[in-house]
Order: C-alpha cells, then structure tokens, then sequence
C-alpha cells in the first residue's frame, strides 16, 4: 500500500527531477549557431556590475539593456495610479466640495473631460514634444514617439534606466492631466465646458509641453540637473514651475478675463461640502507621495528622501495654517487645515528631491504664511474673482517653492546636483557657491511671462470663437443640469 | 377654535411633543423651517470670504385646538421650549374659521 507520505515524495522527487531537466534544457548553447556571429558571453564580472548597477540606479551597460528593473518599474507603475489619484477623484473633490451644490457636477465634469482629453494628445504629440529629442532643441522635444510609436516596455535611458518607456510615458502624463485641472479651480462656476476644454487643448501645446520639455528634456533649457548644455542651469524637483506656477499664473489670467461669478461679493457663495473637500484633500496629500517621491524615477534613496520632505513639510504647513487661523480669527478650520496642506505640498514640490529635513519644516512653515496673505489679504485687496484659490495656493506657492528650491537645496541629498552634467552647466558650482536662487528666478520669469502671455492669447482667442462664459440664466440655474443634464444631490 | 403656531429651537421639539401629548393635544403638523428673530445670525469664513448667515434652523409646529385647550396648550409649549437664552422662537395663536376632517366631513370643533 502507498501511505499518503510515500506519495509526496514521489511527487517531491518527480517535481525535483523536472525543474532539474529544465535547467539542463536551459543551460545547453544554441547548438546551431555559427561561432562568429555570436556574442561574446559577458563575464561575470559584468553580470555582477549590472545588478549593481539595478542596485544603485546606474546604467547596466551592455548586459541587461533593454530591460527594466523590477523594483524601479513597480515604484513608478504605483507612482503613477496615485498621480491620477490626485485629480480623479482627489482633486475633483475638493474642488467639488468648495463649489455650490448646483455646481458641483460641473467641477467633476472638467477633471474627468480633461483627464480623457489631455491622454489623447500625449498619446498622440504630447510625449514626444516633451520627452523626444530629435529637434535636439532647448525648447521642444521631438517627433519619433508621435502616437506613442516605438514607446515600449524598453527603458529610454535618457530618463530612467531602470524603468519601462511605456510607464514613464504613462507617468508623466499624469502629470500633464493634473496640470490644466488646477485651473479649473480659479474659474470655477461660470466657464462652458467646451470653452474649457478648448483652452485647455491649445495651452497645453503652447504652455505645457513646451515648458515641460525646458524643465525635464533631456536637451531642455532649464534642466541643470541633467542637461550639461543647459542655459539656465535651475533646477525643479517635481513641478514647481512645470505644474504649479503654469496653471496658477494662467489660472489667474484666466478669472479675470472670464470676469467675477455672477453676484460675487454680494451673494453667499460658501461651500457646499466641507466633508468632500476634506476627503479630497486627503486623496491629494496620499496621491502626491507619487507626484514627488516618484519624480526620482526610479525607488532609490533620492525618492526616499522626497517620501521624508514632503510629509513634513505637508504636515507642517497644514498645522501652521489652522494655527494661524485660531490666533488671528479665533477657529482653526477645516478649509485651513486643508489649504494649509495642499500649499505645503506645492511650495515642497519642486524642493522636495533636494532639500533635507530641516529644509522641508522650513519650508512648511513659509507655506503657510505667504500663500495664507495671499488667499486672505491680497485677494480682497485686488478684487479678482479665483474662485478656490488656484492663484493664491498654486502660483504663489509654486513660485515661492521654485525661489526656496535655490536657497535651500543641497548636495548632501542629492549627488546629482553635483553630478556630471551639473558640473558642466554650472549648476554644481551654483549649489556649492550659492546664488542658485538667481537661475531660479530666471526659471520663474520665464515661467512665469509664458504662462500669462500664452493665456492672454488663448484665452481671447476662445472668448471670441466659442464664447467663455454660459448666458446669464444658465449660470444662475447652475451649470450642472444645463451643461451636463444631471443633478449632484436628487432632491 | 384656535391654530397655534410655534416656531422653536430644533432640539426642543420632542419635549414639547411629549408636553402637548400630556395635555390631551392628539396632531400636530412638523415644518424644518429657517429664520430669525432677535437672535440674528452668525458669521462663516471661508479662506478670505466671510458670510453671514441670517438664517437659522427653527421647527414649526401647528396645532388646531378647541378654545378650552388654548390656553393649556400655549402654556405647555412654553414651558417646554424655553431655555431662557435668545431664540427660543414665538407662538402665535390664530381664530380658526372651520375645520373639516377629510374622511368622515366631520366639521368643527368634531373634525379636531
């Protein structure tokens, strides 16, 4: 008789036997092959130097070309699913909450057009004017990823030699979606749908891709970290100009061309859900650990590093705000305590790959302060109708962001600030030195002139085309069963 | 025959309920309504816009009474409802002209 035991290890032995003859199979040369034609096998002392290399987020060289590292791939598949956790639903939340009820739908409709919109034209131009090289221009990329073409799961070692090209196409592009979302927080409650969607599509080809190319080309103008020739050798984490100061300066531009809500000032335009605007916010503070921390592209100390300075900073700005709030006013509420956090993940944007710990609470703090005077004092003091504070949390916080990235990042946290290329371009001498902050405000100026002169243009352009606003009664009524024939709450 | 109408602080309506019930008082009609009195508003800000809010939550409570219960019936709404504080709402007692219960045509102090 078999025993139960006995036919384990039969089982045991014949799975042993079959692994084995596999690695045998698996270990006989291709026994056909000419002998000239073949390659040298690598030593292995390179295959060792490759996994090295998979190790310290360094070129493999020839070995393992072609191939992505798992580790890195999977940081950055993550980091990607939670840059879209940013808008859908996070920051369609907490815009969502801060509108009227009549509204809301309205706000969720942008996030979502524009997500589908903006993946059509990066799939279609939008990559490849970005992160293409074959006009080797400072200020565009190239046309050979058109339709994503000969975008694989192949490293592009431009960029990353570790992660796939396709999820680093797909990553970036989620930024390229949250970007002209912003905007839609500053115009909120009185723009047509398609008037927006039409902005937006011109603007990303006149403001996005071109500044994303300057910030993070491989050949861009203002990319000190990796581009040797760079004219302007300033440097941007993650998006302080790219993201923030673009869709917060146009965004400005935009309100006060579009001109003041219906009865702004005279009627009660309160939120409608403080609880929504809260879930959202918390969305954003979880979905920017892949904004930043994933902006390393790649899951190594320089990520861990920005996973560190951006909570702190977050959190710090966060506190500040309803502390300011309870001093000043008397409550800490919960739109301060959100505002605070999302101005502390902005101004920590663009520092958070090269400033320390003490850098980020510094920087948490100023988050607070500077874009608090903004949303409160100026804001009053000026009259433009930026419904939910687009300007005053991401224009200002983008740039004061961009400004304190010059006077606090260092080498201490991130070796390519003086790496090869920096050296090259001067940015290493900058960091060491001082005076980055001066290529900074370059950065900003340059950001900061395209942006609103490109949106002056866009937006008459739409204004005397499709028209900006919807009539007066539709506005009244509300834009969500006019312009989307659905209603957020069933009454 | 008399319609009292008594707008009170939210939170008070079941003692009064349970005050009317004691005295015999068999309906009432229930309406959240909104407004203000002596009490007037308070203040929300939001970021830098600050609103005031005029409009406070009341209940209304209608109840139709023979002339003999009014009296008893006012005051058990008023000993029930009151806090002392500002807001405690109002009551008003209106003259009823008819009644008529729906099922039967009863009319009058019958239909009550």
């Amino acid at each position: 008789m078999h025993t139960p035991q006995r036919i384990l290890r039969y089982c045991l032995f014949a799975c042993l036997a079959g692994l084995l003859s596999l690695t045998a199979v698996a270990q006989t040369p291709p026994a056909a092959a000419p002998a000239a034609a073949a390659p040298a096998a690598p030593t292995t002392d390179e295959r060792l130097a490759a996994l090295e290399a998979y190790v310290n987020n360094g070129d493999p060289g020839k070995t393992l070309t072609g191939v992505a590292g798992p580790g890195h791939n999977g940081w950055m598949m993550t980091s990607a699913a939670l840059v879209l956790f940013m808008t859908l639903p996070g920051l369609a939340l907490f815009y969502g909450g801060l509108v009227r009820r009549k509204n809301v739908l309205s706000v969720l409709a942008q996030c979502l057009g524009i997500t589908g919109l903006v993946t059509i034209l990066w799939w279609a131009f939008g990559y490849s004017l970005v992160f293409g090289s074959s006009f080797n221009s400072p200020y565009f990329g190239g046309t050979e990823y058109f339709f994503l073409k000969g975008v694989t799961s192949a490293p592009n070692t431009n960029y990353a030699y570790w992660v796939s090209q396709n999820v680093f196409s797909m990553y970036q592009m989620m930024f390229a979606i949250i970007t002209p979302a912003l905007i839609v927080g500053a115009i909120a409650e009185r723009m047509k749908f398609g008037a927006i969607l039409a902005f937006v599509t011109v603007w990303m080809f006149v403001v996005y891709f071109p500044l994303a190319h300057m910030v993070w080309g491989s050949s861009g103008l203002m990319n000190g970290v990796w581009n040797g020739d760079a004219k302007i050798p300033a440097i941007d984490f993650a998006g302080g100009t790219v993201v923030h100061m673009s869709s917060g300066w146009s965004a400005l531009i935009l309100c006060i061309i579009l001109g003041p809500r219906l009865g702004f000032g005279k009627e009660k335009m309160a939120p409608h859900s403080m609880v929504l605007c809260m879930v959202g916010t918390g969305m954003l503070w979880v979905g920017w650990y892949g904004f930043n921390a994933g902006s390393a592209v790649a899951a190594d100390g320089v990520a861990a590093n920005a996973f560190m300075t951006t909570t702190l900073a977050t959190a710090v700005a966060a506190f500040t705000w309803g502390a300011i709030e309870r001093i000043f006013r008397g409550h800490a509420s919960i739109l301060g305590f959100c505002s605070g956090a999302v101005a502390g993940l902005v101004v920590i944007t663009p520092a958070c790959g090269f400033v320390d710990s003490t850098g980020a609470v510094i920087i948490g703090v100023l988050a607070a302060v500077v874009p608090y005077i903004f949303c409160t004092k100026v804001k009053a003091m000026f009259g433009y109708d930026d419904a939910l504070d687009t300007f005053g949390v991401h224009a200002v916080g983008g740039t004061l962001g961009a400004l304190l990235t010059g006077f606090l990042a260092t080498a201490s946290v991130n070796a390519n600030l003086t790496g090869a290329p920096a050296t090259k371009n001067g940015l290493a001498k900058l960091v060491t030195d001082g005076g980055l902050w001066l290529a900074q405000l370059k950065a900003i100026g340059l950001t900061l002139v395209l942006a609103v002169v490109a949106t002056v243009v866009i937006a008459y352009l739409v204004k005397f085309t499709l028209g900006l606003r919807p009539t007066e009664e539709v506005e009244r009524q509300g834009l969500d069963i006019n312009e989307h024939g659905e209603e957020g709450y069933a009454s | 025959m008399k319609l009292i109408i008594a707008i009170i602080k939210p939170f008070k309506l079941e003692e009064v309920k349970t005050a009317l019930a004691e005295i015999g008082v068999e309906g009432m009609t229930v309406t959240e309504v909104k407004g203000f009195g002596r009490q007037k508003g308070h203040t929300e800000i939001y970021r830098g816009s600050e609103y005031t809010v005029d409009f406070l939550p009341k209940v209304k409570i209608e109840i139709g009474v023979a002339d003999d219960v009014v009296a008893k019936a006012v005051a058990a709404i008023i000993k029930s409802a009151k806090t002392g504080k500002i807001g405690d709402g109002k009551v008003f007692v209106l003259a009823v002209e008819d009644v008529i219960r729906i099922r039967t045509d009863e009319r009058g102090e019958a239909a009550l």
